[in-house]
Protein backbone atom coordinates (compact mmCIF):
# COMPACT_ATOMS: atom_id res chain seq x y z
CA UNK A 1 0.00 0.00 0.00
CA UNK A 2 1.60 3.21 -1.14
CA UNK A 3 0.30 6.40 0.43
CA UNK A 4 1.64 9.86 -0.06
CA UNK A 5 1.32 12.38 2.75
CA UNK A 6 1.75 16.04 2.08
CA UNK A 7 1.68 18.17 5.21
CA UNK A 8 1.66 21.39 3.20
CA UNK A 9 -1.85 21.27 1.80
CA UNK A 10 -3.72 21.87 5.04
CA UNK A 11 -5.75 18.64 5.01
CA UNK A 12 -5.25 16.82 8.33
CA UNK A 13 -3.01 13.80 7.86
CA UNK A 14 -5.54 11.31 9.25
CA UNK A 15 -7.96 12.52 6.58
CA UNK A 16 -5.34 12.18 3.85
CA UNK A 17 -4.83 8.57 4.91
CA UNK A 18 -8.60 7.90 5.01
CA UNK A 19 -9.14 9.45 1.58
CA UNK A 20 -6.26 7.62 -0.04
CA UNK A 21 -7.22 4.22 1.39
CA UNK A 22 -10.80 4.79 0.25
CA UNK A 23 -9.49 5.66 -3.16
CA UNK A 24 -7.27 2.57 -3.31
CA UNK A 25 -10.18 0.36 -2.24
CA UNK A 26 -12.59 2.08 -4.62
CA UNK A 27 -10.22 1.70 -7.54
CA UNK A 28 -9.48 -1.94 -6.71
CA UNK A 29 -5.81 -1.42 -5.93
CA UNK A 30 -6.56 -2.69 -2.45
CA UNK A 31 -8.45 -5.93 -2.82
CA UNK A 32 -11.10 -7.23 -0.41
CA UNK A 33 -9.44 -9.30 2.29
CA UNK A 34 -6.06 -7.62 1.79
CA UNK A 35 -4.27 -6.71 4.99
CA UNK A 36 -3.36 -3.11 5.77
CA UNK A 37 0.04 -2.52 7.40
CA UNK A 38 -0.02 -2.47 11.22
CA UNK A 39 -0.43 1.03 12.69
CA UNK A 40 3.12 1.21 13.92
CA UNK A 41 4.60 0.07 10.62
CA UNK A 42 2.60 2.57 8.56
CA UNK A 43 3.43 5.36 11.03
CA UNK A 44 7.14 4.70 10.69
CA UNK A 45 6.89 4.33 6.92
CA UNK A 46 5.06 7.64 6.47
CA UNK A 47 6.92 9.31 9.38
CA UNK A 48 3.67 10.38 10.98
CA UNK A 49 2.28 10.05 14.48
CA UNK A 50 0.96 6.52 15.21
CA UNK A 51 -2.05 8.09 16.95
CA UNK A 52 -2.91 9.68 13.60
CA UNK A 53 -2.77 6.34 11.79
CA UNK A 54 -4.88 4.78 14.55
CA UNK A 55 -7.48 7.50 14.10
CA UNK A 56 -7.54 6.98 10.32
CA UNK A 57 -7.98 3.22 10.74
CA UNK A 58 -10.78 3.75 13.26
CA UNK A 59 -12.55 6.03 10.82
CA UNK A 60 -12.11 3.56 7.96
CA UNK A 61 -13.48 0.81 10.17
CA UNK A 62 -16.44 2.96 11.13
CA UNK A 63 -17.15 3.59 7.45
CA UNK A 64 -17.08 -0.15 6.78
CA UNK A 65 -14.07 0.08 4.45
CA UNK A 66 -11.87 -2.08 6.64
CA UNK A 67 -12.47 -4.66 9.35
CA UNK A 68 -10.36 -5.37 12.40
CA UNK A 69 -9.91 -9.04 13.11
CA UNK A 70 -9.46 -9.87 16.74
CA UNK A 71 -5.85 -9.35 17.66
CA UNK A 72 -4.50 -9.97 14.20
CA UNK A 73 -4.80 -6.93 12.01
CA UNK A 74 -6.80 -4.67 9.77
CA UNK A 75 -8.20 -6.00 6.49
CA UNK A 76 -10.09 -4.52 3.57
CA UNK A 77 -13.75 -5.44 3.99
CA UNK A 78 -15.24 -8.17 1.83
CA UNK A 79 -16.48 -7.54 -1.64
CA UNK A 80 -20.10 -7.59 -0.55
CA UNK A 81 -19.70 -4.25 1.21
CA UNK A 82 -22.61 -2.07 0.08
CA UNK A 83 -20.37 0.93 0.57
CA UNK A 84 -18.08 0.03 -2.25
CA UNK A 85 -20.11 1.51 -5.06
CA UNK A 86 -21.18 4.44 -2.92
CA UNK A 87 -17.53 5.12 -2.16
CA UNK A 88 -16.62 5.02 -5.82
CA UNK A 89 -19.33 7.51 -6.63
CA UNK A 90 -18.25 9.70 -3.73
CA UNK A 91 -14.73 9.86 -5.08
CA UNK A 92 -16.05 10.79 -8.51
CA UNK A 93 -18.38 13.38 -7.01
CA UNK A 94 -15.38 15.19 -5.54
CA UNK A 95 -13.69 15.23 -8.94
CA UNK A 96 -16.92 16.32 -10.60
CA UNK A 97 -17.28 19.22 -8.17
CA UNK A 98 -13.90 20.54 -9.22
CA UNK A 99 -14.75 20.12 -12.89
CA UNK A 100 -18.13 21.82 -12.60
CA UNK A 101 -16.62 24.69 -10.62
CA UNK A 102 -13.97 25.15 -13.29
CA UNK A 103 -16.58 25.09 -16.04
CA UNK A 104 -18.63 27.74 -14.27
CA UNK A 105 -15.52 29.82 -13.88
CA UNK A 106 -14.86 29.58 -17.59
CA UNK A 107 -18.55 30.15 -18.34
CA UNK A 108 -18.97 26.81 -20.06
CA UNK A 109 -22.51 25.41 -20.02
CA UNK A 110 -23.18 22.06 -18.35
CA UNK A 111 -24.36 20.53 -21.66
CA UNK A 112 -21.10 21.54 -23.30
CA UNK A 113 -19.16 20.12 -20.37
CA UNK A 114 -20.99 16.79 -20.69
CA UNK A 115 -20.15 16.77 -24.39
CA UNK A 116 -16.50 17.21 -23.51
CA UNK A 117 -16.68 14.32 -21.01
CA UNK A 118 -18.29 12.02 -23.63
CA UNK A 119 -15.80 13.10 -26.24
CA UNK A 120 -12.85 12.34 -23.93
CA UNK A 121 -14.38 8.98 -23.04
CA UNK A 122 -14.60 8.05 -26.73
CA UNK A 123 -11.04 9.24 -27.34
CA UNK A 124 -9.79 7.09 -24.47
CA UNK A 125 -11.75 4.05 -25.68
CA UNK A 126 -10.34 4.29 -29.18
CA UNK A 127 -6.79 4.23 -27.75
CA UNK A 128 -7.36 1.06 -25.73
CA UNK B 1 -5.65 -4.48 44.63
CA UNK B 2 -6.00 -1.29 46.60
CA UNK B 3 -7.73 1.13 44.24
CA UNK B 4 -7.17 4.10 46.53
CA UNK B 5 -3.43 4.19 45.96
CA UNK B 6 -2.69 3.75 42.29
CA UNK B 7 0.94 3.04 41.46
CA UNK B 8 0.87 5.83 38.93
CA UNK B 9 -1.72 8.18 37.49
CA UNK B 10 -2.20 7.04 33.91
CA UNK B 11 -4.63 9.81 33.09
CA UNK B 12 -2.73 12.59 34.72
CA UNK B 13 -1.03 14.88 32.18
CA UNK B 14 2.72 14.41 32.00
CA UNK B 15 3.37 18.15 31.96
CA UNK B 16 1.10 20.78 33.48
CA UNK B 17 2.06 24.42 33.11
CA UNK B 18 -0.15 27.05 34.63
CA UNK B 19 0.14 30.81 34.16
CA UNK B 20 3.91 30.69 33.79
CA UNK B 21 5.65 34.04 33.39
CA UNK B 22 9.33 34.86 33.30
CA UNK B 23 11.19 38.12 32.90
CA UNK B 24 14.82 38.55 31.87
CA UNK B 25 15.71 42.09 32.91
CA UNK B 26 13.23 44.20 31.00
CA UNK B 27 12.21 41.52 28.54
CA UNK B 28 9.13 39.44 29.26
CA UNK B 29 10.26 36.05 27.93
CA UNK B 30 7.17 34.11 29.02
CA UNK B 31 3.84 35.75 29.59
CA UNK B 32 1.12 33.70 31.26
CA UNK B 33 1.80 30.41 29.48
CA UNK B 34 -0.55 27.53 30.31
CA UNK B 35 -0.50 24.13 28.67
CA UNK B 36 -0.95 20.43 29.38
CA UNK B 37 0.90 17.58 27.72
CA UNK B 38 -1.07 14.34 27.90
CA UNK B 39 0.55 10.92 28.17
CA UNK B 40 1.20 9.23 24.83
CA UNK B 41 0.97 12.48 22.91
CA UNK B 42 3.36 14.30 20.67
CA UNK B 43 3.18 17.95 21.61
CA UNK B 44 4.65 20.36 19.07
CA UNK B 45 5.71 23.84 20.14
CA UNK B 46 5.90 26.27 17.25
CA UNK B 47 7.43 29.70 17.26
CA UNK B 48 9.96 31.96 15.62
CA UNK B 49 13.39 32.41 17.19
CA UNK B 50 13.06 34.40 20.39
CA UNK B 51 9.40 33.47 20.91
CA UNK B 52 10.22 31.84 24.26
CA UNK B 53 10.33 28.16 23.30
CA UNK B 54 13.71 27.37 24.85
CA UNK B 55 12.86 29.32 28.02
CA UNK B 56 9.70 27.27 28.35
CA UNK B 57 11.62 24.01 27.87
CA UNK B 58 14.17 25.06 30.52
CA UNK B 59 11.31 25.40 32.98
CA UNK B 60 10.08 21.90 32.17
CA UNK B 61 13.56 20.55 32.87
CA UNK B 62 13.86 22.51 36.11
CA UNK B 63 16.77 24.57 34.78
CA UNK B 64 14.79 27.72 35.48
CA UNK B 65 12.49 28.36 38.40
CA UNK B 66 8.99 29.67 37.76
CA UNK B 67 8.82 33.38 38.59
CA UNK B 68 5.06 33.24 38.70
CA UNK B 69 2.77 30.38 37.82
CA UNK B 70 3.64 26.73 38.20
CA UNK B 71 5.30 23.86 36.36
CA UNK B 72 4.64 20.21 37.14
CA UNK B 73 6.21 17.24 35.40
CA UNK B 74 4.83 13.80 36.38
CA UNK B 75 3.03 15.79 39.09
CA UNK B 76 6.36 16.94 40.56
CA UNK B 77 8.11 20.30 40.73
CA UNK B 78 11.20 19.82 38.55
CA UNK B 79 13.17 22.44 40.50
CA UNK B 80 12.44 20.85 43.89
CA UNK B 81 12.84 17.25 42.73
CA UNK B 82 15.27 17.28 39.81
CA UNK B 83 16.45 13.69 40.20
CA UNK B 84 12.96 12.22 40.33
CA UNK B 85 11.94 14.20 37.25
CA UNK B 86 15.08 14.08 35.12
CA UNK B 87 15.60 10.33 35.55
CA UNK B 88 12.36 9.88 33.58
CA UNK B 89 13.14 12.53 30.94
CA UNK B 90 15.32 12.37 27.84
CA UNK B 91 16.51 15.73 26.56
CA UNK B 92 18.19 16.95 23.41
CA UNK B 93 19.16 20.61 23.60
CA UNK B 94 19.33 22.88 20.62
CA UNK B 95 23.07 23.49 20.97
CA UNK B 96 23.64 19.77 21.78
CA UNK B 97 26.04 20.78 24.61
CA UNK B 98 27.97 17.48 24.73
CA UNK B 99 31.51 17.27 26.17
CA UNK B 100 33.74 17.71 23.12
CA UNK B 101 36.77 15.96 24.58
CA UNK B 102 34.94 12.66 25.07
CA UNK B 103 34.76 9.83 22.56
CA UNK B 104 31.38 8.48 21.51
CA UNK B 105 31.80 5.30 23.61
CA UNK B 106 32.87 7.41 26.61
CA UNK B 107 29.83 9.64 26.22
CA UNK B 108 27.61 6.56 26.24
CA UNK B 109 29.27 5.11 29.35
CA UNK B 110 29.24 8.50 31.08
CA UNK B 111 25.53 9.06 30.46
CA UNK B 112 24.70 5.48 31.43
CA UNK B 113 26.07 6.18 34.92
CA UNK B 114 23.23 8.66 35.52
CA UNK B 115 20.42 6.29 34.59
CA UNK B 116 19.37 3.16 36.40
CA UNK B 117 17.03 2.33 33.51
CA UNK B 118 19.77 2.49 30.86
CA UNK B 119 19.28 -0.10 28.11
CA UNK B 120 22.75 -1.09 26.92
CA UNK B 121 21.50 -3.21 24.03
CA UNK B 122 19.22 -0.42 22.82
CA UNK B 123 22.08 2.11 23.04
CA UNK B 124 24.24 -0.16 20.90
CA UNK B 125 21.41 -0.67 18.43
CA UNK B 126 20.98 3.10 18.10
CA UNK B 127 24.73 3.61 17.73
CA UNK B 128 24.81 1.20 14.82
CA UNK B 129 21.66 2.59 13.27
CA UNK B 130 23.07 6.14 13.48
CA UNK B 131 26.44 4.89 12.18
CA UNK B 132 28.41 6.51 14.97
CA UNK B 133 32.04 5.44 15.35
CA UNK B 134 32.61 4.60 19.05
CA UNK B 135 36.19 5.88 18.89
CA UNK B 136 35.32 9.25 17.33
CA UNK B 137 35.80 12.38 19.42
CA UNK B 138 32.63 14.37 20.02
CA UNK B 139 34.30 17.60 18.89
CA UNK B 140 35.15 16.02 15.55
CA UNK B 141 31.62 14.90 14.75
CA UNK B 142 29.63 16.56 11.99
CA UNK B 143 26.48 18.48 12.89
CA UNK B 144 24.33 15.52 11.94
CA UNK B 145 26.44 13.04 13.90
CA UNK B 146 26.42 15.35 16.91
CA UNK B 147 22.63 15.52 16.79
CA UNK B 148 22.42 11.74 16.53
CA UNK B 149 24.84 11.25 19.45
CA UNK B 150 22.70 13.65 21.48
CA UNK B 151 19.57 11.76 20.51
CA UNK B 152 21.17 8.43 21.41
CA UNK B 153 21.97 9.49 24.97
CA UNK B 154 18.51 11.09 25.29
CA UNK B 155 16.76 7.87 24.22
CA UNK B 156 18.76 4.98 25.61
CA UNK B 157 17.17 5.00 29.07
CA UNK B 158 13.77 4.79 27.34
CA UNK B 159 12.46 7.95 28.98
CA UNK B 160 8.75 8.41 29.67
CA UNK B 161 9.06 11.95 28.37
CA UNK B 162 11.33 12.93 25.50
CA UNK B 163 12.01 16.66 25.22
CA UNK B 164 13.61 17.93 22.03
CA UNK B 165 14.52 21.57 21.53
CA UNK B 166 14.70 22.32 17.79
CA UNK B 167 15.84 18.75 17.03
CA UNK B 168 16.37 19.34 13.35
CA UNK B 169 17.80 22.82 13.40
CA UNK B 170 20.69 23.04 10.96
CA UNK B 171 20.42 19.42 9.82
CA UNK B 172 20.22 17.98 6.33
CA UNK B 173 17.00 16.23 5.25
CA UNK B 174 18.35 12.73 5.88
CA UNK B 175 19.23 13.37 9.52
CA UNK B 176 16.05 15.39 9.95
CA UNK B 177 14.07 12.38 8.88
CA UNK B 178 15.94 10.22 11.39
CA UNK B 179 14.97 12.70 14.12
CA UNK B 180 11.31 12.50 13.13
CA UNK B 181 11.46 8.71 12.95
CA UNK B 182 12.85 8.69 16.49
CA UNK B 183 9.87 10.76 17.63
CA UNK B 184 7.42 8.43 15.88
CA UNK B 185 9.09 5.35 17.32
CA UNK B 186 9.11 6.84 20.81
CA UNK B 187 5.34 7.35 20.92
CA UNK B 188 4.67 4.08 19.13
CA UNK B 189 6.66 2.46 21.92
CA UNK B 190 4.28 1.90 24.85
CA UNK B 191 2.71 5.32 24.81
CA UNK B 192 5.70 7.42 25.68
CA UNK B 193 5.33 11.17 25.45
CA UNK B 194 7.22 13.66 23.29
CA UNK B 195 7.46 17.41 23.68
CA UNK B 196 9.37 19.11 20.90
CA UNK B 197 9.89 22.60 19.58
CA UNK B 198 10.49 23.55 16.00
CA UNK B 199 10.16 26.42 13.62
CA UNK B 200 9.64 23.94 10.76
CA UNK B 201 5.89 23.70 10.46
CA UNK B 202 5.76 20.77 8.09
CA UNK B 203 7.58 18.64 10.63
CA UNK B 204 5.30 19.80 13.44
CA UNK B 205 2.35 18.99 11.19
CA UNK B 206 3.64 15.52 10.39
CA UNK B 207 4.07 14.18 13.88
CA UNK B 208 2.13 16.28 16.42
CA UNK B 209 -1.14 15.42 18.13
CA UNK B 210 -1.34 18.80 19.75
CA UNK B 211 0.36 22.07 18.99
CA UNK B 212 0.92 25.39 20.71
CA UNK B 213 1.99 28.43 18.74
CA UNK B 214 4.13 30.93 20.59
CA UNK B 215 4.94 34.53 19.79
CA UNK B 216 6.56 37.09 22.07
CA UNK B 217 6.36 34.80 25.11
CA UNK B 218 2.69 34.01 24.75
CA UNK B 219 0.76 31.06 23.46
CA UNK B 220 -1.33 32.59 20.66
CA UNK B 221 -3.09 29.39 19.64
CA UNK B 222 -3.17 25.87 21.01
CA UNK B 223 -5.23 22.80 20.40
CA UNK B 224 -5.47 19.47 18.67
CA UNK B 225 -3.67 19.74 15.36
CA UNK B 226 -6.50 18.25 13.30
CA UNK B 227 -9.03 20.56 14.91
CA UNK B 228 -6.89 23.59 14.21
CA UNK B 229 -6.54 22.57 10.56
CA UNK B 230 -10.23 21.83 10.16
CA UNK B 231 -11.41 25.06 11.75
CA UNK B 232 -9.26 27.32 9.56
CA UNK B 233 -9.87 27.78 5.86
CA UNK B 234 -9.27 30.21 3.05
CA UNK B 235 -12.08 31.81 1.10
CA UNK B 236 -11.49 33.71 -2.11
CA UNK B 237 -14.10 36.39 -2.61
CA UNK B 238 -14.97 38.14 -5.84
CA UNK B 239 -16.50 41.59 -5.82
CA UNK B 240 -18.49 43.14 -8.68
CA UNK B 241 -16.44 46.33 -8.28
CA UNK B 242 -13.12 46.76 -6.46
CA UNK B 243 -13.79 47.55 -2.78
CA UNK B 244 -12.19 50.85 -1.68
CA UNK B 245 -10.63 49.24 1.41
CA UNK B 246 -9.73 45.59 2.13
CA UNK B 247 -12.96 43.78 2.99
CA UNK B 248 -13.68 43.36 6.69
CA UNK B 249 -15.10 40.02 7.73
CA UNK B 250 -15.76 38.70 11.22
CA UNK B 251 -13.54 35.67 11.84
CA UNK B 252 -10.95 36.84 9.33
CA UNK B 253 -7.36 36.47 10.48
CA UNK B 254 -5.67 37.73 7.37
CA UNK B 255 -6.92 39.44 4.24
CA UNK B 256 -4.83 39.56 1.09
CA UNK B 257 -5.56 40.54 -2.45
CA UNK B 258 -6.34 43.49 -4.64
CA UNK B 259 -8.89 44.62 -7.19
CA UNK B 260 -11.87 42.29 -7.53
CA UNK B 261 -10.50 39.21 -5.79
CA UNK B 262 -9.51 38.93 -2.16
CA UNK B 263 -8.49 35.91 -0.13
CA UNK B 264 -9.47 35.72 3.50
CA UNK B 265 -7.97 33.28 5.98
CA UNK B 266 -10.80 32.56 8.39
CA UNK B 267 -11.52 30.80 11.60
CA UNK B 268 -15.19 30.64 12.28
CA UNK B 269 -18.58 29.23 11.58
CA UNK B 270 -19.04 28.56 7.90
CA UNK B 271 -22.68 29.69 7.76
CA UNK B 272 -22.07 33.05 9.43
CA UNK B 273 -19.18 33.75 7.09
CA UNK B 274 -21.27 32.99 4.03
CA UNK B 275 -23.95 35.38 5.20
CA UNK B 276 -21.34 38.06 5.89
CA UNK B 277 -19.90 37.62 2.39
CA UNK B 278 -23.33 38.09 0.83
CA UNK B 279 -23.79 41.21 2.94
CA UNK B 280 -20.54 42.61 1.52
CA UNK B 281 -21.98 42.09 -1.96
CA UNK B 282 -19.34 39.52 -2.86
CA UNK B 283 -19.46 35.84 -3.74
CA UNK B 284 -17.18 32.98 -2.75
CA UNK B 285 -15.31 31.71 -5.81
CA UNK B 286 -12.89 29.36 -4.08
CA UNK B 287 -12.47 27.61 -0.79
CA UNK B 288 -9.30 25.82 0.21
CA UNK B 289 -7.78 24.31 3.32
CA UNK B 290 -5.28 26.49 5.15
CA UNK B 291 -1.91 24.95 5.95
CA UNK B 292 -0.41 25.21 9.42
CA UNK B 293 2.17 27.53 7.88
CA UNK B 294 -0.46 30.00 6.80
CA UNK B 295 -2.37 29.73 10.06
CA UNK B 296 0.81 30.39 12.00
CA UNK B 297 1.76 33.41 9.91
CA UNK B 298 -1.73 34.83 10.21
CA UNK B 299 -1.79 34.34 13.97
CA UNK B 300 1.72 35.54 14.62
CA UNK B 301 1.40 38.39 12.15
CA UNK B 302 -1.61 39.68 14.01
CA UNK B 303 0.16 39.21 17.34
CA UNK B 304 2.99 41.42 16.14
CA UNK B 305 0.72 44.05 14.68
CA UNK B 306 -1.87 44.15 17.44
CA UNK B 307 0.45 43.63 20.41
CA UNK B 308 -1.52 44.31 23.55
CA UNK B 309 -4.95 43.57 22.09
CA UNK B 310 -4.32 39.86 21.90
CA UNK B 311 -6.52 39.02 24.85
CA UNK B 312 -9.55 39.98 22.81
CA UNK B 313 -11.11 36.94 21.20
CA UNK B 314 -9.10 37.93 18.15
CA UNK B 315 -12.00 37.96 15.76
CA UNK B 316 -12.77 41.48 14.74
CA UNK B 317 -9.32 42.76 13.80
CA UNK B 318 -8.23 42.53 10.20
CA UNK B 319 -4.69 42.93 9.07
CA UNK B 320 -3.76 43.48 5.49
CA UNK B 321 -0.23 42.42 4.73
CA UNK B 322 0.18 41.00 1.24
CA UNK B 323 3.73 39.90 1.99
CA UNK B 324 2.65 37.85 4.99
CA UNK B 325 0.62 35.35 3.02
CA UNK B 326 3.59 33.00 2.64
Amino acid sequence: MQLHISPKDGVPIYRQIVNQVKYLVGSGRLAPGEELPPIRVLAEQLVVNPNTVARAYAELEHAGIVTKRHGSGTYVSDNGSPLKRAEKLKILAQRADALVAEARHLEVEISELLDVVRERYRAMQSKE
Amino acid sequence: MNMNIPACFPNQPVVVINGLSRRFKSKLALDGVSLNVERGQVFGLVGANGAGKTTLIKHILGLLQAESGSVRVFGLDPVAEPVAVLSRVGFLSEDRDLPGWMRVDELIRYTRAFHREWDTAYAEQLRQQFQLDPAARIKQLSRGELAKAGLLVALAHRPELLVLDEPSSGLDPVVRREMLEAIVRTVADEGRTVFFSSHLLDEIERVSDRVAMMACGRVVLQGRLDEILESHFRLTLRFPTPPPTPPKLAGALLVTGSGLEWTVLCNGARGELEAAVVKLGARIVDETAASLDEIFLARVGRERSTGETLQLPARSVTSNKPDASR
